[in-house]
């Protein structure tokens, strides 16, 4: 495999999303051997979960930028868009 | 000036006043001194309409230019003060209005208008001028393919610059929200006028500088957003500084500037430039919904793809071991062989018992005393038939003693030597030879004469006797005479 498994934690949502694709083609193709497929299956799954998770956790959080007196961002406080 | 010089048709070598004119000559700097004065009193304020040629900015931050027209021109400069209140940068070719002051140069010669304002002669010297930057900057490789970004699939962060209020703000929230709920760090700014373009060039640069896993998150995308309107309501986003830092930011960008029928530079500079705000949020996250239907099958394709190699194996284990032999059918041939080979074995014993008992039966019943005493009596038959009588041997015995007594009578008579107890001498010559005839005798020359008791050595006349030899002691008969022949017929 190309990537190494523990990274998938260090993987962006399209990284884990296009690995996931390639682990179902390759099943698909059902060129891997039973034993091992069932290691891809493995791998598939953690993706999957992995991608799942990011988002179930995709909420809408909106911020604005707080602007110090030399203009520089000195933080953030929540946007409501009645400025 | 009514003053007329007419008669006065020959110049004459020295300049004299003349009887009743009692004005001195000007000098350069009076007159000049009261051009100066005419031209700007009647010239003030002028605003006069012309091409820019020439434009120079010094290092003294003054600005030096030419304004012309098909005809002529006029020099113009416009004083460091008034320069920064320039709402564009001046550019040879471009049509403007100044407004200012004609003033005189007295130390050339020369007048020009000092400029306090100057703008573009209306929305196609505008145009003129944007074609003018836009070339400019394109030359410089701002715009090109290879600069663009790319854009990521899902944004853990969007930073927005735009204005706080209005509807681009509400439509880009509501967008990314119905698609995926993501999170936002709107960076408020002015978009338009004096100010816009610094805000929004400082927006950039600021989210552009937020470091990564700072306190406050650094976005992995931008959207540079205002709605539409005229072309001087969006001129901030053609502004050379804002097209730079757009160009410039290392996040990825969206520009949405206007109608989708409004085209800034920054919309050139962008990695991705949107018709609007609503497309801009569009193309900046994924629906999440198709995202999570997508896992979802991608997940369900992966089960298929597991479960199904062992489904297919479980059929085709099932398929062959129907095909099995039952293992007592397996058997059946071999417990029935073995069945018959024990039955076999075992009536095999019994028969050959039979066989060895019948064997024997047959033997015992030829086995009995009859047979003996049959065989017996036809010994002693045989043997009473040979007649072993002793009058067969002692028959031959006599008859054999007697033809022995003839025959040793018959040998006594025949013997040599037995003539010699009579008288007679045998004759042997040197070699032992007898000698039978007197011939033999006187050619042998010596002799041996042999007597019963003994011999006697003798020779002929013809030569001297030899010593006598010592008799050799008589022989015993064993120099018998050889049987006579008719004794090997005994019987």
């Amino acid at each position: 495999m190309a990537e190494d498994p523990q990274n998938i934690s260090d993987m962006s949502f399209e990284e884990a999303l296009r690995a996931l694709q390639q682990v179902v083609r390759q099943l698909e193709d059902g060129e891997v051997p039973l034993d091992q497929s069932i290691a891809l299956y493995e791998r598939g799954e953690k993706l999957r979960a992995a991608c799942q998770a990011r988002l179930d956790a995709a909420q809408a959080r909106i911020e604005a930028i707080v602007l110090d007196a030399k203009g520089q961002p000195s933080g953030t406080k929540p946007f409501d868009g009645s400025e | 000036m009514s003053a007329s010089y007419s008669d006065d048709a020959d110049p004459s070598l020295l300049a004299n006043s003349r009887p009743g004119d009692n004005s001195e000559p000007l000098s350069v700097s009076d007159l000049s001194r009261s051009l100066k004065r005419v031209v700007e009193d009647r010239f003030g304020f002028v605003r006069i309409r012309g091409e820019l040629s020439g434009v120079k900015r010094a290092a003294s931050g003054h600005l030096y230019c030419s304004l012309k027209d098909d005809k002529s021109v006029i020099d113009g400069v416009m004083w460091k003060s008034a320069a920064p209140r320039l709402a564009f940068r001046p550019e040879d070719g471009v049509e403007v209005i100044a407004s200012g002051k004609v003033t005189t140069y007295a130390g050339r010669s020369k007048y020009q208008i000092v400029i306090e304002r100057m703008e573009l002669a209306g929305e196609g010297a505008l145009l003129a001028l944007l074609e003018k930057t836009k070339a400019r900057l394109e030359a410089e490789g701002l715009f090109a393919d290879a600069r663009k970004k790319p854009l990521p699939f899902l944004p853990r962060t969007i930073g927005v610059v735009t204005s706080p209020t209005g509807a681009v703000i509400r439509d880009i929230l509501h967008r990314l929200s119905d698609r995926f709920p993501s999170h936002v760090i709107v960076w408020p700014v002015v978009v338009q006028g004096e100010t816009a373009k610094g805000q929004v060039s400082a927006a950039v640069r600021g989210f552009n500088a937020l470091e990564r896993g700072g306190a406050i998150a650094r976005p992995d995308l931008l959207i540079v957003a205002r709605g539409g309107g005229s072309i001087e309501d969006l001129w901030a986003f053609n502004e050379e500084e804002v097209v730079r830092a757009i160009a410039e930011s290392e996040i990825p960008v969206i520009s949405a500037v206007g109608h989708e029928t409004d085209t800034t530079l920054a919309d050139f500079a962008a990695d991705h430039r949107a018709p609007t705000p609503t497309a801009a949020a569009e193309r900046a996250v994924p629906v999440r919904a198709e995202l999570a239907a997508g896992i979802a099958d991608l997940g369900a394709r992966q089960m298929r793809c597991a479960t199904r190699p062992v489904a297919l194996g479980r059929e085709r284990l099932e398929a062959c071991s129907q095909r099995l032999p039952r293992p007592d059918a397996l058997l059946q041939a071999a417990a029935q062989a073995l069945d018959d080979a024990t039955e076999r074995h075992r009536r095999a014993l019994v028969d050959r018992v039979a066989i060895g008992r019948a064997t024997l039966g047959e033997a015992a019943a030829r086995l009995s005393p009859a047979t003996l005493n049959w065989r017996l009596g036809q010994a002693r038959e045989r043997l009473e038939h040979v007649r072993l009588m002793p009058a067969t041997l002692t028959t031959r015995h006599a008859r054999a003693t007697e033809r022995l007594a003839a025959n040793v009578a018959m040998l006594r008579s025949l013997d040599p030597d037995a003539p010699l107890g009579r008288g007679y001498a045998m004759v042997f010559d040197g070699q032992g030879a007898l000698v039978r005839s007197a011939g033999d005798a006187r050619a042998a020359g010596t002799l041996s004469l042999k007597f019963a008791d003994g011999r006697v050595a003798a020779s002929t006349g013809d030569a001297p006797p030899p010593p006598a030899t010592p008799a050799p002691a008589p022989k015993p008969r064993r120099k018998s005479p050889p049987p006579p022949s008719g004794q090997g017929d005994l019987f």
